[in-house]
């Protein structure tokens, strides 16, 4: 009689966290970050046509990194939630928190109920009309939600980026100060990165309805030098 | 409301109708015929397309049998940034088309990452107005202009539609709903290749009066409560919705050319 195979489930959920994490560990990093007009989103992303960083809603915006496929699917799943929404409702009934909820949801029954864990770490923002309410939404691949107001970064040595844009982030700057400030934090001190290698959006208080814009070609370089 | 995840033979990709059908929330199906004169309807829509742009003008009537209904509503709305759509037709699904549409061009600019072509906006609309020939063959018909600004070939384009999701491209001029033909006429009389977007504005406006002057379903501008017709622009700049202060002293001009007192 052949015996069943055991794993305790302390061995395999930690098996499953270390394969999601090495995932997401060898891709670029991203963050997002609040600043005086709005969010800013900012990805070291060398492709100009596979996005990191995406339009949700009218005030929501979306950045996602590990396996592109993954977190692309997640994009798409967002976009219908939120349009969906909007449409049986109205588009003030569409927020960043039931998104958040429901990525979570998802992550987390992914995590529990399936073999292969999604390698992906997400974030979710959302511009408040007032100065000072944005929110984002950081979502690791079991599922774990964690809101703040300041920064969030995902993605490959999170914790040393983290820890340089501490040192740099202010919640008054504005859109170049918190540009250089993040672009600073994603390249380290051993490295320059240019807008190429960038992929820069921001959702601000001044845009109107639809308050995602890409910042790219030479508006990005203006900001930058 | 989970989140939409689907697996990939049935996904519906950029296509938000495709989304609404398998969320179960799809086209609404009339089973029997409407009496027309129960049906509240939307009338005069009229566009002209100009040297760099269309310009799009609608009067604010809706009828109901021989009543008004609504004094006061909008026939002329954004598709998008460089879009613009017109409706006549059965008011309460006109409205829900322009909803769709608008929703339909938004979303599928998220879901792939660059919007659609013009051709293709028009083609989506055309497609929405076959889906709704059950509806329309009840007495639900709903007749829209589509106009916007194409970066592609630089310049404005207009198209009309009809009920059964016929898509014809106009060059110079089209009027639609129950006051259309009188529009249109005045439209044909004044138009000339080398219009600018100011001198169409005027003929949108005298042919809004005119229309308004001999069908009863169709709203002149109404000083007393300050409602003038809704007339809006696109161009490369996009899509500009006229003030209502402007329409009213171009409508003053008009009276007093036309002889009356301002």
């Amino acid at each position: 009689m052949s015996m069943p195979m055991y794993i305790s489930p302390e061995q395999l959920m930690k098996d499953k966290a270390d394969y999601a994490r090495k995932g997401i560990a060898r891709g670029r990093a991203a963050i997002g970050c609040t600043y005086a007009d709005g969010v800013l989103l900012c990805a070291e992303n060398p492709s100009n046509t596979l996005r990191k960083v995406s339009e949700i809603y009218d005030r929501i915006g979306f950045v996602g990194v590990g396996r592109y496929n993954e977190f692309d699917q997640l994009r798409i799943a967002g976009v219908r939630h939120a349009d969906f929404k909007g449409y049986s409702f109205s588009r003030d009934d569409v927020d960043a928190r039931s998104l958040a909820n429901q990525y979570a949801q998802a992550l987390g029954h992914n995590f529990t109920h399936e073999i292969k864990p999604l390698e992906v770490e997400m974030l979710v923002a959302e511009m408040s009309e007032e100065d000072g309410g944005d929110q984002l939404f950081h979502l690791l691949y079991d599922g774990t939600v964690m809101d703040m107001t300041s920064f969030v970064v995902i993605g490959g040595e999170a914790d040393a980026i983290r820890e340089r844009l501490e040192a740099t982030w202010s919640r008054e700057a504005d859109l170049s100060a918190a540009l250089s400030s993040a672009v600073g934090a994603l390249a380290g001190p051993d490295r320059a990165l240019v807008g190429d290698d960038l992929e820069v959006a921001i959702l601000a208080r001044q845009n109107g309805r639809r308050a995602f814009r890409r910042i790219e070609g030479d508006d990005l370089d203006a900001l930058l030098a | 409301m989970t989140l939409p995840l689907f697996i990939p033979g049935d996904d519906p990709g950029p296509n938000f109708l495709g989304l609404l059908d398998r969320l179960g929330v799809g086209a609404f199906k009339p089973t029997g015929a409407f009496d027309a004169a129960q049906i509240t309807h939307g009338t005069t829509v009229v566009a002209i397309r100009y040297a760099n742009g269309v310009v799009m003008a609608g009067d604010r009537r809706a009828t109901t049998g021989h009543l008004i209904s609504h004094r006061s509503i909008e026939k002329v709305f954004p598709a998008d940034s460089y879009s613009g759509i017109a409706i006549a037709g059965a008011a309460g699904p006109a409205m829900q088309m322009v909803r769709l549409f608008q929703l339909q061009l938004e979303h599928y600019e998220k879901v792939e990452g660059s919007p659609l072509s013009l051709d293709g906006k028009a083609n989506q609309l055309s497609q929405m107005l076959r889906n709704h020939m059950p509806a329309a063959m009840q007495g639900l018909g709903v007749v829209p202009l589509f106009a916007g600004y194409d970066a592609r070939q630089e310049q404005g384009r207009l198209f009309q539609f009809d009920m059964t999701g016929g898509r014809y491209e106009e060059r110079d001029y089209a009027a639609t709903g129950s006051g259309g033909l009188h529009a249109s006429t005045v439209v044909k009389l004044r138009h000339h290749g080398g219009i600018e977007a100011d001198e169409a504005i005027d003929v949108v406006v005298e042919a809004l009066f005119q229309a308004a002057d001999e069908d009863s379903a169709t709203g002149g501008p109404d000083p007393v409560r300050g409602i003038y017709p809704v007339i809006a622009t696109i161009t490369a700049e996009g899509f500009e919705r006229l003030a209502d202060e402007d329409v009213a002293s171009r409508t003053s001009t008009l009276i007093s050319r036309l002889g009356g007192a301002s």
